[in-house]
């Protein structure tokens, strides 16, 4: 994994922050994506409450990903739930079952 | 263990399964890049998954049950299908490609709605396409943490994966993802080369 050294303007807030910018950028994904154990939340946490460059990065990444899951929704094709729902009922009634109409289609 | 009826079974499933197919959809499109495939490849998890259900352990996790039949099923019916390059070389592209290429201090200094105005100029199909040219593994790595939201033990579980791979297929399928968007942007000259 390459490592964040070369991190240029970014992570390099020394002086005045609180905790490490090598380290926040570190572990920018597993904060972001809820991996972290409560210590080292907090950690990385008091680091961004005090490093602007670094929450500014992290809140781009949080934002990108919002952008990413938000715009690669499809819609289910109203043939393809009728289509699930034949062959379920198919299935259904092999195993001697009474016809579920209840919710198979519906959403 | 008390084994409910076949009806019971019917209609837990029906209840308890349906809910995901667009989550599902979504995914089978992503996976296959292809809208006839990717109805098929639902329909064949519903099926299996319904015909599996006796197995699944009530109270675990419904959902990451069904795309684990729908990843396995993807891999060993559609994937040998496509012949496409499984290169995709990230090694060029930095950790925070496309942020230091439209955010950064300056514009921190300016207000952050620049960069995040130029985020939601990304069009959805945009996304999709960029999402959709990554290789195989890294795809189904990011889909099912950026979209889906799946825990990275989940994805291991999914994909039947160490969970240091899942890391690594998402480390490097994030960056490849980020120089896709960022050459969708160069090509509307929506964002340029930064200097330095």
């Amino acid at each position: 994994m390459t490592g964040f050294g070369d991190i240029g303007d970014i992570g390099n807030c020394g002086d005045g922050g609180i905790g490490d910018c090598g380290e926040a950028m570190h572990r920018l994904y597993h904060y972001l994506d809820g991996e972290l154990d409560d210590v080292r939340r907090a950690d990385i946490k008091t680091h961004l409450d005090n490093c602007l460059p670094c929450l500014d990065a992290f809140d781009f990444e949080a934002e990108l990903r919002l952008v990413i899951a938000r715009k690669c929704r499809d819609r289910v094709p109203d043939d393809l739930r009728a289509r699930i729902a034949v062959a379920l009922q198919h299935e259904f009634k092999a195993a001697g079952g009474p016809p579920i109409t209840d919710g198979i289609t519906g959403l | 263990m008390a084994t409910p009826v076949p009806t019971d079974v019917q209609a837990v499933f029906v209840e308890q399964a349906m809910e995901h197919m667009p989550s599902l959809y979504t995914a089978a499109l992503r996976m296959t890049r292809n809208p006839a495939d990717a109805e098929d490849l639902v329909q064949e998890t519903y099926l299996k998954a319904y015909r599996a259900f006796g197995s699944f352990q009530q109270g675990t996790n419904l959902k990451a049950w069904l795309y684990r039949i729908l990843t396995n099923t993807f891999i060993n019916s559609y994937r040998a299908k496509k012949r496409r390059p499984e290169q995709t070389d990230v090694d060029d592209v930095e950790e925070l490609f496309l942020y230091r290429r439209l955010g950064g201090l300056e514009a921190a200094a300016a207000g952050r709605s620049a960069e995040d105005e130029v985020l939601e100029s990304f069009t959805e199909s945009e996304v999709k396409e960029a999402l959709e040219e990554l290789p195989d593994q890294f795809r189904m790595a990011v889909l099912l943490a950026d979209v889906e939201g799946f825990s990275y033990k989940e994805i291991a579980s999914i994909l039947d994966v160490p969970i240091g791979t899942v890391m690594s297929r998402l480390h490097r399928g994030r960056r490849a993802l980020q120089k896709a968007l960022f050459e969708f942007g160069m090509n509307r000259g929506l964002v340029g080369e930064r200097e330095g």
